[in-house]
C-alpha cells in the first residue's frame, strides 16, 4: 500500500497532517503541464506552465560532508550534470579558501565546461529542436522527432549524434565519466589531461569546427528567413541577466553579475556574486513547485529576467573568439545593437555559443598547462561559499553554509531553468493568446506551445524531469472554471 | 514481422539514465533498425500504441503520478527493466526518506535566503500531483523483471542488455561494466 501526503494543501495548515491512500490514479501523466483559462468571450485570461515535481535537495543534503556535494548535487540533473558539479565545486573553493586555482585546475575545469556546453547545445538543437524546424511546428507528430530526422536527413542526424559524442568524450577525460563524473574537487581537480587523451581529442577538432559552423548557418538562415513570423512568436520585452568577464566579454565559466533592461540600460553591473542574495529573490506561487526569481530593486512585478544564450548575447560587450564574435555582430545587427527580445532567437544565440565553445576547446587543447601536475590549492577555511556558473541554459546559483564539523548546514540552489520560469510562462501565455481561436484545441496548437517552451531549452529535470519533448497536458476552462476541452500529449 | 517495441520513461530520476541511453551514440541508428520506439520522452508518441516488448524505467516513485505511469508500463510491457540506482533503490531522491516531508518543503519555500513569500504559502494547487510520504523503488510498486545498477548504468551495459534481450541470449557482462564508482 502506498501512502501519500496530501501535498501542500494540508501542509499549509501545518497541523492536521493527514495521510491518504492512493488507489491507482487515473490522473494524467505529465511533468510539465499547461493550463489555460478563458473568459466569457473565449479570450485567454490566463495560461500557466506548472512544474509538478518536488525533490527537497536543499534539505536532505544537510549533514553531508561538504566535499561530497559536487558529486552529490549533480544528480539533480543528468542532462547537464557538469554545471551542477562545477557550480558546487566553485562554492567549495570558497569554503576551503582556494581563491585562485592553479592554472591546470582552472583550465581542466574550463575544458570540462566547454565540453558540456558543446554536447548540451548539440543535443538541444539536433535531437530536440531540429524536428520542429525541419518538418514545421504543426507537422505529423509521428515523424516529428529525432528518429524521423534520422530517416529523412541521415547526414544531419549523424552530425548531431557525433557532436554530442565529442562533448561527452571531453567530459569523460576531464571528469572521469560521461555522466556524473568526479573530476572537480574543493580547491581544484583530481586529474590532468594526458598527452594521449589530448591527441585523441585533437584529431576531430577540424571536423567539429566545420559542423558547428554548419549548425550556426542553419540556425541563422532559419531565423533570418522567417523573421516576420518568428518575431512575434512567444516574444516580449524583458530584462536579461548573466555573468560577465571584467572586460565585458562573454565568459561561461566565471565572472561578475550584469543585468540589463529591454533597452540595454544597465540595472546593475560587475556585482560580486558572493552577495547575490542582496540582488535576487524568488517568489513562491501556489501553482508551481518552481519559484519565480526577480531582481530585488525592481520588485516581483517588473524584476523578472531572462537567462541563457539569448541573455548572454545581449549582456556581453563582445566575445573573445573570432568566429563567434563575427556571428555575434551579425546577430546584434538584426536589432540595431539593442537587446534582442525574440524568444525564437534563442536558437541562433545557442549556436553562436556552440561555435564559441568549440573555439575555446581548440584553444585549450593547445595549452600545455593542461598537462601540469599542480592540481589543488587551499587557504583560509570559511564557513560560507557561493558558486555561480553559466550553465547551457543560463546562470546557475549554488550557495552553501558549512559547520565546523565540515557538514552542510544550509543549501540554496537557483537553477538555470528556474530563472526562466516567468519568461517561459509569458511565452506560453503569448502563444496561447495568439494561436488559440475558439476552444477547439488541435495537436498543432499544443506543439506551438511546446515550441515556445522548447526555445528556452528548459531542463525541467532540475525541478521535474523531462527532456525537450516534455509530456504536456493542456486543459481549457471557461470563466466558471468548468473544463471545456482537454488534450494530452505524452 | 513487425519490429519489437521499446518504451522508456523517467520518473523520479535526473534524466541521466536517458542520457546514458543516448550515449550509445551512433549505435542508436542500428537500434532504430532493430526496434521501434513507442512512448518515450525522446519522441512525440502520446499513448502506448500497442504491446511493448521492453519497458525501461528511470527513477523511483516520489508522487502519485509516478505510481500511475509505472503501473501503466507494467500493463503494457512484457519485460520491465529498472534502469539505474534511482529505479532499483530510490537513489539520491530517496535521501529525503529519513526527513519529514514538511521540513523539505519548508526549507525550499520558507527558509531559503532568497525566498520571497509574503503570504507564507507553499505550492498547493490541484494541478500538482500529491507527493508520496517517501520515495519508493520501482519493485515496491510493480513486479520488475531485471535490475540494472549504476548511476547511470553505462551506455555499453544498456546496449549489451538490449541486444541480449532482443536475441534471447543470456547476458554476460565483462568485469569493467559491473564495477561502479
Ligand atoms: S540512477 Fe543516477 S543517472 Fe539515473 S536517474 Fe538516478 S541519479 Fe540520474
Amino acid at each position: 500500500m502506498i501512502e501519500a501526503w496530501p501535498g501542500g494543501l494540508k501542509l499549509s495548515t501545518d497541523k492536521n497532517l493527514k495521510r491518504i491512500i492512493i488507489e491507482p490514479v487515473t490522473r494524467v501523466e505529465g511533468h510539465g503541464k499547461v493550463s489555460i483559462l478563458l473568459d466569457e468571450k473565449n479570450k485567454v485570461k490566463q495560461a500557466r506552465l506548472h512544474i509538478v515535481e518536488f525533490r527537497g535537495f536543499e534539505r536532505f543534503i544537510q549533514g553531508r560532508p561538504y566535499w561530497e556535494v559536487p558529486v552529490l548535487v549533480q544528480r539533480l540533473c543528468g542532462i547537464c550534470p557538469v554545471s551542477h558539479h562545477l557550480a558546487a565545486a566553485k562554492a567549495m573553493d570558497v569554503i576551503v579558501g582556494a581563491d585562485k586555482l592553479t592554472p591546470t585546475a582552472e583550465k581542466m575545469r574550463r575544458l570540462m565546461h566547454y565540453g558540456q556546453m558543446f554536447q548540451s547545445h548539440a543535443l538541444h538543437f539536433f535531437h530536440l529542436c531540429s524536428p520542429d524546424i525541419l518538418f514545421g511546428f504543426e507537422s505529423d507528430p509521428a515523424i516529428r522527432n529525432i528518429i524521423g530526422v534520422a530517416r529523412k536527413y541521415p547526414a544531419l542526424a549523424v552530425q548531431g549524434v557525433m557532436m554530442r559524442k565529442y562533448g561527452q568524450e571531453i567530459i569523460k577525460v576531464t571528469a572521469g565519466k560521461k555522466i556524473h563524473g568526479t573530476g572537480a574537487i574543493p580547491g581544484g581537480i583530481n586529474k590532468n589531461l594526458s598527452v594521449a587523451e589530448r591527441d585523441t581529442l585533437m584529431k576531430d577538432v577540424k571536423q567539429m569546427m566545420d559542423w558547428s559552423l554548419g549548425a550556426l548557418k542553419i540556425a541563422k538562415d532559419y531565423t533570418v528567413e522567417n523573421l516576420k513570423t518568428l518575431a512575434p512568436f512567444g516574444s516580449f520585452d524583458s530584462n536579461h541577466l548573466s555573468l560577465i568577464r571584467k572586460d565585458g566579454a562573454m565568459d561561461l565559466y566565471h565572472g561578475n553579475l550584469r543585468a540589463i533592461d529591454a533597452q540595454g540600460d544597465k540595472i546593475f553591473d560587475h556585482v560580486d556574486y558572493q552577495k547575490y542574495y542582496e540582488y535576487i529573490a524568488e517568489e513562491v506561487r501556489s501553482w508551481s513547485y518552481m519559484k519565480f526569481p526577480f531582481i530585488k530593486q525592481l520588485g516581483p512585478e517588473n524584476g523578472w529576467y531572462r537567462v541563457g544564450p539569448l541573455a548572454r548575447l545581449n549582456t556581453a560587450d563582445f566575445i573573445d573568439t573570432p568566429e563567434a564574435e563575427k556571428a555575434r555582430k551579425e546577430f546584434m545587427a538584426v536589432t540595431n545593437n539593442k537587446p534582442n527580445n525574440l524568444t525564437m532567437a534563442y536558437h541562433w544565440a545557442r549556436m553562436i555559443e556552440l561555435v564559441h565553445s568549440m573555439e575555446k576547446i581548440k584553444e585549450l587543447l593547445h595549452d600545455k598547462d593542461l598537462q601540469g601536475r599542480d592540481l589543488v590549492t587551499k587557504g583560509k577555511r570559511r564557513d560560507e561559499g557561493v558558486g555561480l556558473i553559466e550553465a547551457p541554459r543560463g546562470t546557475l546559483f549554488h550557495h552553501y553554509k558549512v559547520n565546523k564539523n565540515d557538514q552542510i548546514e544550509m543549501a540554496n540552489l537557483i537553477v538555470s531553468t528556474t530563472n526562466n520560469n516567468e519568461p517561459m510562462n509569458r511565452a506560453v501565455q503569448k502563444v496561447a493568446e495568439d494561436k488559440l481561436s475558439g476552444h477547439k484545441i488541435t495537436e498543432g496548437l499544443l506543439n506551438n506551445i511546446e515550441v515556445a517552451i522548447r526555445a528556452y531549452d528548459p531542463c525541467l529535470s532540475c525541478a521535474t524531469h523531462a527532456m525537450g519533448r516534455m509530456p504536456l497536458v493542456v486543459e481549457l476552462f471557461d470563466a466558471r472554471g468548468i473544463i471545456l476541452d482537454k488534450k494530452e500529449k505524452r | 514481422m513487425a519490429k519489437p517495441k521499446i518504451a522508456t520513461t523517467s520518473l523520479a530520476g535526473c534524466f541521466g539514465c536517458h542520457m546514458s541511453i543516448l550515449d550509445i551514440d551512433d549505435r542508436i541508428l542500428k537500434l532504430i533498425e532493430l526496434v521501434d520506439f513507442d512512448k518515450s520522452p525522446i519522441d512525440d508518441i502520446k499513448e502506448f500504441s500497442g504491446r511493448c516488448a521492453v519497458g525501461i524505467i528511470e527513477g523511483g516513485c516520489c508522487n502519485e503520478e509516478n505510481v500511475h505511469v509505472l503501473q501503466e508500463f507494467r500493463k503494457h510491457c512484457d519485460i520491465l527493466i529498472a534502469c539505474g540506482d534511482c529505479a532499483t533503490m530510490g537513489g539520491i531522491p530517496a535521501m529525503r526518506n529519513n526527513i519529514p516531508l514538511k521540513e523539505c518543503i519548508d526549507e525550499a519555500y520558507r527558509n531559503s535566503p532568497t525566498v520571497y513569500n509574503p503570504k507564507n504559502i507553499t505550492p498547493n494547487d490541484k494541478e500538482l500531483p500529491l507527493l508520496l510520504n517517501r520515495v519508493y523503488p520501482c519493485h515496491e510498486i510493480v513486479k520488475i523483471d531485471y535490475f540494472m545498477p549504476g548511476c547511470p548504468p553505462s551506455a555499453d551495459t544498456i546496449w549489451q542488455t538490449l541486444i541480449a534481450l532482443l536475441n534471447n541470449k543470456p547476458l554476460e557482462l565483462p568485469y569493467e561494466l559491473i564495477k561502479y564508482d
